[in-house]
């Protein structure tokens, strides 16, 4: 029997034949905490007793969640992680270089290798060809000691995408639609392994997209192929060297084969306040929408602000609709400046946000009044999210949010485009 | 052996319903933070558990964030374990590393307020307001390992590595 490509790259990591359901005991790559998770993280590490970080190189601390600082608590847990940083030697991204998940796709992530993050968004890297997940604080800092961690290997839903997108649909409302499909615990512990010609033809940003969002129908990990377009990434981020040719067996045994025709999908949105309760944005329509939020480890990458740049290009956002973009990194931000992206932004009424999680998880800046909604490229909605449980959030693509911030309303792109 | 009263929850109770990221400040004041837990589902939770009571849900408890929090909060709150239908994997993880039980069962069995005892060395749930015995998910063995040390920080203390 042939294996999945969470099966071969276990495989390879834990010097054993990994098949789904076994325990293994797996060499861990990379490592990585962010400031909500980090403190928790350096203390059960001082109480473990465990002085040594396996591979300070491979070990990183991101300021980027509550960055910078809304309260001297914060700003205290920030010197912290900054001092820990100093001592022994791990990596550390501080304010403004950008969500963790962004820049660990950026600069650290290899294919082939096992990532674990003390987010749950950590299976962003997945669309890389990395077996990528989330887990909690502990976890990890015995993971960043040890250099390896315990996993029970995830059997695999196929998901075969075929056909392309129409014009004003994106890889959010395919992940969008898979989810509502899946429902919010359909995949728990499996892995997603995306597969088809849409896939082959996405962008390495619209991987990550899926990829970010797979946690959300309570997947392990999402796993892409790698192929020329992840070798091109890499290499436009001067880590071609890491590139690694990876695809599962064509006799792989997957537990659910799930195909979508990515020609028959519309503008899609997940209603409050769970990211499944999923509609088509046109069924929404009129929705009054007090803030629009675009950025976060989802999209807030370049093509995601040349998107909402594109439709918002000469239009002013409406003026009860209040528009936030934060870039997911220091570079992002960088590039979107040169392409005059940020530039249009501004000019139709966006307040620009450092890079960073911005008002993602409701620990500073943008969080919403009471009865008020929102529409974010988050990949969130729960009650609350947003720093209120009596405001509403509502989950789209970039093109969405920009054309709902120029109607005021809910409004499907297409009718903008 | 266990023994308390059972606070109902329904289904997709996220860590964000458990530990709400608007006390993301707090999180360095474990004290502080617990006397919020649960509180965007059950304001005044914290108030009306008392020690040794479990938190009783359905589907996929804990979903969404890696916050380890959460399943801290909620032992720090006096509860004594977690019973769910089923649970989303890092919360499942966590709860099991900071040394919250959590058992997987069938909790329509299982009504607010009804007295429970629980059997953790024989995974076994019984629930003595109605009389009747609910079998438990078993956990991989390394989990149990974990889980009797006390969590992940006892349990490398004592052994050093998996
Ligand atoms: S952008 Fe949002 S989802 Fe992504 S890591 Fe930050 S808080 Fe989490």
């Amino acid at each position: 029997m042939g294996k999945t490509l969470a099966e071969k790259i276990l495989t390879d990591n834990s010097g054993g034949d990994a098949h789904a359901g076994d325990i293994i005991i797996a060499r861990v790559g990379l490592a990585f905490v962010q400031d909500g998770t980090g403190p928790l993280a350096l203390r059960q590490l001082k109480e473990s007793g465990l002085e040594q970080i396996a591979n300070p190189k491979r070990a990183i601390l991101f300021l980027d969640h509550a960055a910078p600082s809304p309260s001297r608590e914060l700003a205290n847990d920030h010197i912290t992680l900054r001092q820990f940083a100093e001592k022994s030697g791990v990596q550390i991204c501080d304010v403004g270089e950008g969500v963790c998940h962004q820049l660990v796709a950026e600069s650290y992530a290899n294919p082939g290798e096992v990532i674990l993050g003390a987010d749950s968004h950590s299976v962003t890297a997945g669309a890389l060809g990395a077996f990528a997940t989330g887990m909690g604080s502990t976890d990890v800092a015995i993971a960043m000691a040890l250099g390896k961690t315990w996993l029970r290997v995830p059997e695999s839903f196929r998901i075969e995408v075929s056909g392309r997108f129409t014009n004003g649909v994106y890889a959010k409302d395919l992940i969008l639609h898979l989810i509502g499909k899946l429902g919010a615990d359909g995949a728990t512990y499996k892995s997603l392994e995306f597969s088809g010609e849409a896939v082959l033809n996405m962008t390495m940003s619209e991987r990550f997209t899926i990829a970010n969002m797979a946690v959300e129908a309570g997947a392990k990990t999402g796993l892409f192929p790698t192929d020329e377009t992840t070798q091109t990434y890499l290499d436009s981020r001067g880590r071609g060297a890491s590139f690694r040719a990876l695809s599962p067996d064509p006799d792989a045994d997957y537990e659910r084969v799930i195909t979508i025709d990515a020609s028959s999908l519309e503008p899609t949105i997940s209603k409050p306040h769970s990211v499944d309760n999923i509609a088509l944005v046109r069924e929404l329509a009129g929705t009054k929408i007090a803030q629009v939020f675009i950025g976060t480890c989802t999209n807030g990458r370049l093509d995601d602000l040349a998107v909402a740049a594109t439709i918002l290009n000469g239009k002013r956002r409406h003026p009860k609709t209040r528009l936030l973009i934060a870039p997911a990194s220091s570079d992002v931000l960088k590039e979107a400046i040169s392409a005059g992206y940020i530039q249009t932004l501004i000019e139709s009424g966006a307040v620009l946000l450092p890079p960073g999680c911005g008002p993602c998880v409701g620990v500073h800046q943008g969080a919403l009044g009471d009865g008020e909604a929102c529409l974010s490229t988050a990949n969130r909605n729960f009650k609350g999210r947003m720093g209120n449980p009596e405001a509403f959030i509502y989950l789209g693509s970039p093109a969405t949010a920009a054309a709902s911030a120029i109607v005021g309303e809910i409004t499907d792109p297409r009718e903008l485009m | 052996m266990l023994r308390g009263k059972a606070f109902k929850f329904g289904d997709n109770i996220s860590t964000d319903h458990i530990c709400p990221g608007r006390y993301f400040h707090l999180r360095s004041n474990l004290p502080e933070l617990a006397k919020h837990t649960l509180e965007d589902v059950e304001p005044g939770f914290c108030t009306m558990v008392n020690p040794g009571d479990f938190v009783v849900a359905g589907l996929n408890f804990g979903l969404g964030s890696s916050r380890e929090h959460a399943a801290v909060v909620i032992k720090m709150a006096g509860v004594a374990a977690v019973l769910a239908k089923s649970a989303a994997r890092i919360f499942y993880r966590n709860a099991v590393n900071v040394g919250l039980p959590i058992l997987i069962c069938d909790t329509d069995r299982i009504n607010d307020g009804d007295e429970l005892e629980i059997d953790l060395a024989n995974s076994l749930v019984k629930n003595l307001t109605s009389g009747t015995e609910l079998p438990v998910g078993k956990f991989p063995d390394v989990m149990l390992s974990i889980l009797e040390e006390g969590g992940l920080i006892p349990y490398i203390k004592k052994h050093g590595s998996f």
